[in-house]
């Protein structure tokens, strides 16, 4: 059933990592990103790996989930770690034919593969610990002094909300027109990729239908509280920094100017 | 003055010149008093919904005045301040929660007024007990019931202070234990915070917990007065094809036939007793 | 032999996952040809799901779902033939309405089913006469129509396929007082001419009571009841307890009766009501 897809990943709880600023964490995740590329030997990227796991073990969240988000992209590690492995420069320890195994291509295999999975697990980290609506907000707020270059931020942010709380009913609608439908004896199922396409059309237009049908009622009932577009608008929710915010902030800082220093003064291999 | 008034409101959409005058409403003059709970009946096509975008300043009058806590909703400078005093909660409760979390829908409203945060913040908790739906503050919209959905709706308005509530058929679309939820919400309302309900429907049984009932037919007023005034017009209603509960269409049917009952007649136990009493002297 | 029969069908959503729900819980039933039932339940009982098990949209988790005697899982590949035999009107089926002219929209059905162009015109403009649809609709976009009409075309949609069932799920939904009564005529004389099954789920006690000759009264994914209809009317308490009422005219006549009054209890009608009461005023005796 389409309807039991969720959007995002957000796992309601109540560790530190759900309750510091969604900002902060916006921030911080995309700090921690750059130094994963930052991070230019093992020694280095074994701190960067420390801070990974100790924020996954700090979101309270079940190893399963982050494991489950990992094999969506297994397929993309194997690939890239099988490209180094074979890429490698030196003596080869293993001939395999003309492809060769050398002890630099297991480690750049080994390292390549650690920045892509700690990648993947600190965004994990993010949507799993930070509701949509909250990171819709934090971007509006992050980018407001874009608003000073013309960019729309108050209406891309209105526009995320929207469909943040319309997508679950839209497809749960895709879903009764498609049963509506089939009920009619639309074959759905068999045939060519034409005659494929031609049998989207009795649930397309439905949809578009539909969806016009909402945006209008929404348009009204927005007007009705008096919607007016961004300006003297204010916000229920205020985002204040504690100290624990403050706490991440100079850990992460800290880390990041451990990897610089371990760059600087033990420049490794890779 | 009351707090709703319409003067001689005409409406017609459409202004093309070729086109004959397709009046949606003709000649409404009426009047809702503050803290009053008024029930808009008539069948789809009647132009109760149209009259109701009149009282928000959603529609304005081609012809005539809408006056709503004395402002003109045709000065376009005051159409926010009638929008926040009179509140409009439409049929579809998917189609008007804005936000993805309960709370922040309801703070929608105020967010648009200016309010500041900690009094939002005092506002939707107080408007999210009042219609019931405090405990289910942080929940996504989209996993509610129809009925609590609607009383979210109903939130998001009261959030907004309004003295007047007007739904349009907010109803049409629940299952009987949601209406039955609805209709409880817009009773309490009116009776514990003395707001005002303009209640848009074509259920009978809803009407009938009004204090006055203005049927609409054919974008006019057909009649209006109290519940029994009104249901006691049997015949004038089912000519415009309006129901009447069964117990007012049993002792109706009754009385064509000849008996003497009285001829206001709303509810199960009252059809009972007159019936009992008839009985019990034969 | 029965026309629809349910032999202890299960039917789960979100199977092994945390979501796991019983929509339907071991149900048997049978259902004989030209039958009228009416289908009643508070919202979340199940009868959404179970109604979807007759013509093949669900597959049920266990258990066996009889067409006329024979499993209709016994090839799945042939499930679109049981959609065409039992008919299926969803709520507000005008949602589904998508071709650029009524009668078009109305033959989708009957196209599906390999029947050629001609026939299938045939097909659907009788449908429309079933339902009610003037002649000069049939050439306009469904678009352009009224919401009760667009509700009648999207009916005569699935009468065109000439199913041997009918399922109608809330079909007077939204509709004000004169539309409900006129689409629920319908339907009873399209039931009356065709001599074919009709299920009817409906909130509104007073319609089925009109209708229906039996009732099915679903409550947590089981069968509370399936028994005629004036029988089921009869056991008030029993429905108030899983959240179902009586109509307002069978608890008046159950009031009196109650108070010694020799009237027929389970009366479904406002009709049967006169007539109980008419020749006691007139001077019956008390009992």
């Amino acid at each position: 059933m389409i309807r039991d897809i969720t959007l995002g990943q957000f796992v309601p709880g109540k560790s530190i990592l759900h309750r510091i600023d969604p900002r902060v964490k916006l921030l911080l995740t995309f700090l921690v990103i750059v130094f994963l590329f930052v991070a230019g030997n093992f020694i280095s990227m074994g701190l960067m790996v420390a801070f990974v796991l100790l924020a996954m073990i700090l979101s309270g969240v079940s190893l399963r989930l982050y494991l489950k988000s990992m094999k969506a992209i297994l397929f993309i590690v194997i690939f890239t770690s099988l490209l180094n492995l074979f890429y490698g420069s030196g003596e080869p320890l293993v001939q395999l034919g003309f492809l060769k195994i050398t002890l630099d291509g297991i480690l750049r295999a080994a390292y390549i593969s650690l920045r892509i999975i700690c990648l993947v697990f600190i965004s994990s980290v993010l949507t799993f610990t930070t509701s949509p609506t909250d990171l819709t907000d934090a971007l509006e707020r992050l980018m407001k002094p874009l608003r000073y270059i013309k960019v729309p931020v108050h209406e891309i942010a209105m526009m995320m909300t929207i469909a943040l709380r319309f997508v679950p009913t839209l497809l749960e609608e895709t879903d009764k027109i498609m049963s509506a439908q089939k009920a009619r004896g639309a074959d759905l199922e068999s045939g060519g990729i034409f005659q494929r396409i031609r049998a989207l059309v009795p649930i397309l237009i439905p949809l578009f239908v539909s969806a016009f049908r909402r945006a209008y009622d929404l348009a009204m009932a927005m007007e009705c509280r008096c919607y007016h577009g961004g300006d003297g608008r204010t916000k229920m929710k205020q985002l204040h920094l504690r100290s624990h915010d403050y706490t991440i902030i100079a850990v992460t800082i800290c880390v990041c100017a451990g990897v610089i220093l371990i760059n600087i003064f033990l420049p490794g291999m890779v | 003055m009351g707090f709703i008034e319409t003067q001689n409101v005409t409406f017609s959409y459409g202004t093309g010149e070729s086109e004959a005058p397709n009046n949606v409403l003709t000649d409404i003059t009426m009047k809702i008093e503050k803290g009053e709970f008024v029930a808009l009946l008539g069948h789809n096509g009647s132009g109760k919904s149209t009259l109701a975008k009149h009282f928000n300043a959603m529609l304005l009058p081609s012809g005539g005045k809408v006056y709503v806590d004395s402002m003109d909703t045709l000065d376009e400078s005051l159409k926010y301040q009638i929008r926040r005093k009179a509140g409009l909660v439409l049929q579809n409760p998917d189609n008007q929660l804005v936000a993805s979390i309960v709370e922040e829908d309801v703070a929608f409203g105020p967010e648009n007024l200016g309010v500041p945060s900690e009094e939002i913040r005092v506002r939707v908790d107080e408007a999210l007990k009042a219609v019931g739906m405090y405990e289910h503050r942080s929940h996504a919209p989209h996993k509610l019931s129809g009925g609590q959905k609607q009383r979210v709706a109903i939130a998001g308005i009261l959030a907004m202070e309004p003295d007047c509530i007007i739904l349009d058929e907010p109803t049409a679309m629940l299952d009987p234990q949601g209406r039955t939820e609805v209709l409880d919400t817009i009773r309490k309302l009116n009776r514990e915070k003395g707001i005002t309900v303009v209640l848009i429907t074509h259920y009978m049984d809803e009407a009938v917990l009004a204090d006055r009932v203005v049927v609409m037919d054919d974008g006019k007023i057909l009649i209006e007065g109290t519940p029994k005034e009104v249901f006691s017009q049997v015949e004038l209603l089912k000519n415009h094809s309006l129901d009447v509960p069964q117990a007012t269409e049993l002792i109706w049917r009754l009385r064509q036939a000849g008996f003497d009952f009285p001829g206001d007649i709303l509810f199960e136990d009252e059809c009972v007793s007159v019936l009992e009493k008839a009985l019990e002297g034969r | 032999m029965a026309l629809l029969e349910l032999r202890d069908v299960t039917y789960i959503y979100g199977d092994n996952t945390p979501f796991r729900s019983v929509a339907v819980d071991h149900v048997s039933l049978s259902i004989e040809e030209g039958e009228y039932i009416g289908v009643i339940g508070h919202t979340g009982s199940g009868k959404s799901t179970l109604i979807q098990q007759f013509n093949g949209l669900l597959r049920p988790t266990s258990g066996q779902v009889l067409l006329r005697g024979k499993d209709i899982w016994a090839e799945p590949k042939k499930i679109r033939s049981v959609r065409f035999a039992v008919g299926m009107v969803f709520q507000y089926p005008e949602h589904q309405l998508f071709e650029e002219t009524v009668l078009r929209d109305i033959a989708f059905g009957p196209k599906n089913m390999g029947l050629s162009e001609q026939e299938a015109e045939e097909r659907a403009r009788a449908a429309a006469g079933f339902v009610g649809l003037r002649e000069e609709l049939l050439e306009k976009s469904p678009f352009e129509l009224s919401g009760g009409e667009k509700r009648r075309v999207a009916i005569a949609g699935v009468i065109a396929m000439d199913p041997d069932v009918l399922i109608l799920d809330e079909p007077t939904a939204g509709l004000d007082p004169s539309g409900r009564n006129l689409l629920l005529n319908q339907i009873e004389k399209y039931h009356q001419e065709r001599k074919n099954t009709v299920l009817l789920v409906s909130h509104s006690m007073e319609d089925i009571a009109k209708a229906a000759d039996r009732l099915l009264v679903m409550n947590h994914g089981k069968v509370e009841l399936f028994e005629d209809t004036k029988s089921v009317f009869l056991k008030e308490e029993q429905l108030e307890k899983i959240g179902l009422r009586v109509p307002q005219i069978t608890k008046i006549m159950r009031s009196l009766y109650d108070r010694g009054i020799p009237v027929d209890p389970g009366a479904l009608t406002v009709d049967e009501a006169i007539d109980a009461l008419v020749p006691l005023l007139k001077g019956g005796e008390r009992r």
